[in-house]
């Protein structure tokens, strides 16, 4: 099964943002990126299908700036074959147009199978599996917590509200994971090493034309400061009293 | 003319309460766009979801309704929708963000290569364009975006619109549901044990982080959650003790879980690290546990007690319990 993973490099979870002086974008001074968490239980699905089929491919894509190389980096290391990085310099947060541009490439190359990460925690979409499932005509599941592949049929479980959903695949399909998928690997030495010598592809990403445009990006107000009303549980019944006087309780 | 669809959710032959929500959104787009607002739904049996849709406001409902539609199939689905976006020259489409909403909507909008957004809390349509609000990195900011590509797809946060009740019986047209191939379909649904109460729809949620020091010290919480009654509150959990596998992941409050928004939030124990204030920062009043009095938790709470959880939480459920028990 030739597999393509889907990455992103978003800023930390533990960034404070803070908006950049056009009130469109976030300063990226001192915000530190990361590989996108949901996108890490993509690649250890993908790793784990290849190593129970003994055969195929994982390749790693991202459209992104340049900078990416350094997830797509550590992808290599902990096990991709090769990575693509569809280079761009504006920030995607264009759910359709990430998702024409992914399709657009995906019909290029060989592909039964793409996983990816939930949502990316900068844009927080959560749009992209569907999107593309439907321009390259795959079947789908998304939200995935728990997938097994027998017979090349895919059973997939993920929760809704209050229930748990089991959906049979066939494949081509899409697959967008959740966290507790999977505990995902970390790069050793070896891998490292290794993948300095895997291909490593960078074109120009074919972006189509854009479906939204960012009007601006605003901070939440600030909660005002709240009141602490003592100390164990002797404050107990003061914070009863608060609680029923805002209609809380 | 410029029409809005609105794609309604049933499950189990009842119309799910977000979808009514929708319905309000795009009754509000509509006056501008001086267009209709058409209601589509798929299943089977859908009778009693129609006559619910009925009362909403919405100008015309359309059931697809047959055998093939009974299990969920979001390719068929997502399909045969698209058919009636087309049909009624739908300008702007959209669904509640639920789990099928996130599922569904974004194939709809690919099926008619429109622009789409997702998680919105706000919307309007001004000077020719649709445009939209939502919170981006978790809610650490808002983005506000116009659509400049047609059908906007968009999905809305639960429990941001009032449900619409405006109506008097739509005109239901029924479709019948396309027979097939499907490529995915739910086979199963198994109900969460003990009829939990889902996060995001609780109307208390009591979280617990690190500061209970063990896995089996969460009872602390659970009892807390079960003090409200049954169907009022639920366990919500830091990251920090679900990467350490004491709690499962539905149950993260954060950035790389759950956003909640609920009247009532608890945060026992937690130091209110900023991923997890993301995600619960907007809920109506705050209350932290905590030992540390410079935790940052604090910074965010309305109203809070410095101590010892294990000292300050069963005092507080006997006072809760006392209090739904005099209800």
């Amino acid at each position: 099964m030739d597999i393509v993973v889907c990455i992103k490099r978003v800023p930390a979870t533990d960034t404070a943002i803070k908006i950049a002086a056009d009130g469109k974008s976030i300063d990226p001074t001192g915000v530190n990126f990361e590989l996108n968490a949901y996108d890490e239980f993509a690649l250890e699905q993908a790793l784990r299908i290849k190593e129970q089929l003994n055969a195929g491919s994982v390749t790693v894509v991202t459209i992104g700036p340049k900078d990416s190389k350094k997830q797509l980096d550590d992808a290599l290391a902990r096990g991709a074959d090769k990575a693509v990085l569809l280079s761009t310099t504006e920030w995607m947060f264009d759910g359709a147009q990430t998702a024409a541009a992914l399709a657009a490439w995906i019909k290029t190359v060989p592909c039964n199978l793409v996983l990816c990460g939930r949502q990316a925690v900068d844009s927080d979409n959560n749009q992209m599996a569907g999107n593309l499932a439907a321009r390259l005509g795959f079947a789908c599941v998304t939200e995935v917590g728990k997938l097994t592949l027998e017979n090349g049929v895919f059973t997939a479980e993920r929760d809704i509200e209050g229930a748990r959903e089991v959906v049979t695949s066939k494949t081509p399909a899409v697959i967008s994971c959740n966290k507790g998928l999977n505990e995902p690997r970390y790069a050793n030495l070896k891998g490292i090493m290794a993948a300095k010598k895997k291909p490593f592809v960078e074109q120009p990403a074919q972006l189509g034309a854009r479906g939204v445009e960012i009007q601006a990006l605003t901070l939440p107000a600030a909660r005002a400061a709240g009141k602490i009303l003592g100390n164990g549980a002797d404050a107990v019944p003061a914070l009863i009293a608060a609680l029923r006087e805002q209609k809380a309780l | 003319m410029s029409n809005i669809v609105v794609i309604a959710e049933a499950r189990g032959g009842a119309l799910k309460r977000p979808s009514l929500e929708a319905v309000t959104a795009a009754l509000g787009l509509a006056k501008q766009t001086g267009g209709k607002v058409i209601a589509v739904l798929c299943g089977s049996g859908l009778d009693a979801a129609c006559a619910e849709l009925g009362k909403s406001g919405a100008n015309q409902i359309v059931a697809i309704d047959g055998a093939s539609f009974a299990n969920y199939s979001g390719d068929a689905w997502a399909k045969a929708i698209a058919d009636q976006c087309k049909a009624h020259a739908a300008t702007a489409v959209l669904m509640a963000h639920t789990a099928m909403g996130k599922d569904l909507l974004p194939r709809v909008s690919a099926q008619l290569d429109g622009s789409v957004l997702t998680d919105t809390v706000e919307l309007a349509f001004a000077g020719g364009a649709f445009t939209a609000k939502k919170p981006v990195f978790a809610g650490k900011a808002t983005m506000t975006a116009k659509a400049t590509k047609l059908p906007f797809c968009a999905t809305l946060r639960p429990n941001n619109f009032a449900p619409a009740t405006g109506g008097s019986g739509a005109e239901v047209q029924k479709v019948a549901a396309p027979g097939g191939d499907l490529l995915a379909v739910v086979k199963e649904i198994i109900a969460a044990a003990g009829g939990k109460t889902p996060l995001q729809e609780a109307k208390v949620v009591v979280a617990g982080g690190r500061g209970l020091k063990e896995a089996q010290h969460f009872k602390l919480i659970e009892d807390l959650a079960a003090a409200f009654g049954p169907g009022v509150a639920a366990v919500g959990a830091s990251r920090a003790v679900v990467d350490a596998g004491w709690r499962p992941h539905g149950e993260q409050v954060g950035q790389t879980g759950k956003v909640v928004s609920p009247p009532l939030y608890f945060a026992i124990g937690i130091s209110g690290a900023i991923q997890h204030l993301a995600g619960m920062r907007t809920a109506r009043t705050i209350v932290a546990i905590n030992k540390d009095a410079d935790a940052p938790i604090f910074k965010v709470a309305d109203f809070g007690i410095v101590g010892d959880a294990f000292e300050v939480v069963p005092a507080l459920t006997k006072a809760i319990q006392a209090l739904v028990a005099g209800k």
